[in-house]
């Protein structure tokens, strides 16, 4: 933001500019300038040392450091992996497996805790009784109660609970679900299967292009289009019609019990779910009390207004409340998000194998490179938070109150 | 600045800590031995109501804690998991680990640690339950394991089902006792660890009786304390009193004779017991440093027996852990 510069501030930057006959070192602004490279300089050497003493140390007492370490083999399995990996495999790759699977948690996580939160926080306002407290109660409940225990909850309560893979609940013999995890087929594409995925890929830009034009069209004519049915017929019937032209190129892989367990299809192991559901609605009740404060900073008047100009209550909700709440809202997300992918770590208590188990966990105690371990773990949920940080900035400054 | 300067000073002071000798120093002054045990494990490292831990790795706690300081119960109990162990012991908050912790080369030669003798010679094999009718590991193809995160559990079973070209799924927890309810409530169709440490987890299940132990053993797991490396003193003191014990069966001087022994017994008991010749001495350690370990913990077959062996609930029988003599492969090296 720009403001007028004072007098004062004027005068002090020409002053700062040299124009003072004053010695250097009473410069305020060399001074201020030199005590910030001091002080940089002595985090520096203070990282510096310590790191260096550490693996002085470590040396010393004959433990292996450096980086070598990610080129050797890992010797042990894990639980699930996005990409192919088994115990031949190096710690590197390791290093990949867990990245890929906190991505995963964090990102389902992240999704369905901004899902359920809106959901709640907009129920605050209900006028029925029944799901203002059911709200009320949800918000109560799941903030206050430590992570750990919900995950732990989820876990050893909810899903362990789940009948054997013999007795496996099941859908039409293609959905299961058990003990160890939830089974569904896979679309296995085939030949002419990239006419489907492009369609696909047009019907999603159709959509933003028909949501844009009806925007406008609003605008001219005051004419509503029906964007949302509309959009939702262009999503799946595209795909579909060429799916049914192209002669369907696609195999479907079942599940199907084979000795032990499912095999086929894909799995969602009880460890992911019970990782994402805490996640998801613990942050959940965050947001919904963000939501709330949102909408409750969104001063009466506005609804009112929008009542009086004929709107019917679920549109001064969706056009006049939340986007004004959304300036209040997105910053306080930001913080949620970070939030929720470094509680993530808690997989550690589950075995889920995010990057923080296998590698903070399982491949420094095998290596006993604690140092180089960690620095690489740290580092990398230092850049998911900036990417984070980075997109919802981006994101509350097209929010923001634009003033015409 | 000053602030920042004396952050840094104190910042360097802590990491300086870290590399140190003379444990045994530490420990004298201290008063206290300071042991890394397991969280709870039958037979190993277990604490009961009252909050006093027996098993045969406490008992090398015990030991060494009677031959440095004249008193058994001298020791401070750290309970760790796998994983946090080596840590705690590279970092001096304990200053023995044992905890039914296997003897490797990787483990001997890269973490900065030494092993100090074998107490249990082990090996890694497999739980099942009743239910699902398996007689063999061969026939474990496709199923899921449970494991305990950070063990050389982990890395056995990889070898296990890539030798036999068999796919298992692995699901670790970082605490035994996940890693039994994983194991109970179908997670998993079997659970891996050391032969011994699974009849110890059989024993905490809510039905034992529905849990079998199968036949194959698949690696080899010598168990036994560890210590820093680069303290050759404190190094020696913990060796030799896993051998003193060893020897106390071996020359048959039990916690009941010996004090008679002490007295009148043949020249490698009087050595041994500190009357005559001056081993003590070498180790740093008064001259009856090996009787006190008999006397208050007693020898290797009585702690054995005490809390693995018959008089326990677990009910292993020595094999391996057998003397030289017997049938076994306990050997300790010549206590002169
Ligand atoms: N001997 C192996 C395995 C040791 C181990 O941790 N075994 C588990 C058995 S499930 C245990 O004793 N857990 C007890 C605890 O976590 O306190 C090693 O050194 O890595």
């Amino acid at each position: 933001m720009f403001k007028e510069k004072t007098t004062e501030e004027i005068q002090a930057a020409s002053r700062i500019a040299g124009t003072s006959k004053g010695a250097v070192y009473n410069n305020p602004r060399y001074r201020a300038w030199f005590y910030q490279l001091a002080m940089m300089l002595g985090l520096l050497y203070f990282f510096y040392s310590i790191i260096s003493n550490t693996l002085g140390n470590m040396e010393a007492l004959g433990a292996k450091t450096g980086f070598s370490f990610l080129s050797a083999a890992a010797g042990y399995d894990v639980l699930m992996s996005l990409i192919s990996f088994d115990a031949t495999d190096t710690y590197a790759r390791i290093f990949v497996v867990g990245f890929l699977n906190t991505v995963l948690v964090s990102v389902i996580g992240i999704f369905f805790a901004t899902v359920f939160g809106f959901i709640f926080g907009v129920a605050h306002f209900s006028h029925n009784w029944l799901i203002r407290k059911v709200a009320i109660t949800y918000v109560e409940i799941f903030r206050n109660i430590p992570l750990l225990l919900q995950v732990f909850f989820w876990y050893f309560a909810v899903l362990s609970a789940l009948p054997g893979t013999r007795e496996s609940l099941s859908l039409g013999e293609a959905f299961f679900l058990n003990v160890r995890g939830f089974y569904f087929p896979r679309l296995i594409g085939e030949g002419g299967s990239w006419v489907v995925y492009a369609s696909i890929f047009v019907a999603i830009f159709g959509v933003f292009f028909l949501k844009h034009w009806a925007k406008k069209n609003q605008e001219k004519t005051g004419e509503q289009f029906p964007v949302f049915y509309t959009s939702l017929g262009i999503l799946f019937g595209l795909p579909l019609f060429f799916a049914l032209v192209t002669g369907f190129p696609f195999t479907i892989e079942y599940p199907v019990l084979k000795g032990f367990n499912y095999t086929g299809g894909i799995t969602v192991i009880p460890e992911l779910m019970a990782l994402s559901l805490a996640l998801s609605v613990y942050t959940g009740a965050f947001i919904a009390e963000a939501v709330r404060a949102g909408i409750q900073a969104v001063p009466h008047g506005q609804t009112e207004a929008a009542r009086s100009l004929g709107l019917k209550e679920n549109r001064v909700m969706s056009l006049i409340i939340v986007p004004q709440a959304m300036r209040v809202i997105v910053p306080l997300l930001n913080s949620e998000y970070q939030s929720l992918v470094k509680n993530s770590t808690l997989a550690a208590a589950i075995g889920y194998p995010d990057l923080f188990n296998v590698f903070v966990g399982t491949a420094l105690n095998q290596t006993g490179q604690a140092i180089e371990t960690i620095f690489m773990t740290v580092v990398v949920y230092f850049i998911l938070n900036m990417i984070i940080s980075f997109l919802m900035n981006r994101f509350n400054s097209s929010v923001a109150l634009v003033t015409r | 600045m000053k602030k920042i300067s004396s952050l840094v000073v104190g910042g360097l002071a802590l990491v300086a800590l870290g590399a140190q000798a003379g444990t045994l120093e530490d420990v004298k002054k201290r008063g206290v031995l300071s042991c890394g045990v397991s969280t709870g494990l039958a037979g190993f490292s277990q604490k009961d109501e009252k909050g006093n831990w027996s098993g045969l790795d406490v008992d090398v706690c015990r030991g060494v804690a009677a031959a440095v300081l004249g008193d058994a119960s001298k020791v401070q109990y750290k309970p760790l998991t796998a994983k946090e162990r080596f840590e705690a012991l590279r970092s001096g908050e304990i200053d023995v680990l044992s905890r039914n912790t296997t003897w490797t080369h990787t483990r001997d030669t890269s973490l900065g640690l030494n092993f100090a003798g074998t107490i249990y010679y082990d090996g890694a094999g497999f739980m099942v339950r009743k239910a699902i009718g398996v007689k063999s590991a061969t026939e474990l193809d496709n199923a899921n394991a449970c494991i305990q995160a950070g063990t050389s559990t982990e890395l056995a079973i990889a070898d296990y089902f890539r030798e036999n070209n068999m796919s298992y799924k692995a699901v670790t927890f970082d605490t035994s006792d996940q890693t039994r309810i994983g194991f109970e409530s179908g997670r998993c169709d079997f659970l891996v660890s050391d032969q011994s440490q699974l009849y110890a987890l059989r024993i905490g299940l809510n039905n034992p009786d529905g849990a079998v132990v199968l036949p194959e053993v698949i690696s080899k797991e010598p168990l036994g304390p560890v210590v820093r490396q680069g303290d050759d003193e404190w190094f020696n003191i913990v060796k030799w009193v896993v051998n003193a014990s060893i020897e106390g069966e071996f020359q048959g001087v039990t916690s009941a004779n010996v004090d008679k022994l002490k007295k009148d017994g043949n020249p490698a008991q009087l050595r041994f017991l500190g009357t005559e010749g001056k081993l003590g001495e070498n180790l740093g350690l008064s001259a009856d440093w090996a009787y006190q370990v008999i006397k208050q913990v007693g020898n290797y077959a009585e702690s054995f027996e005490r809390n693995v062996g018959q008089d326990s609930p677990l009910k292993i029988s020595r094999g391996l852990n057998a003397q030289w003599n017997k049938g076994g492969i306990l050997y300790s090296p010549a206590m002169r």
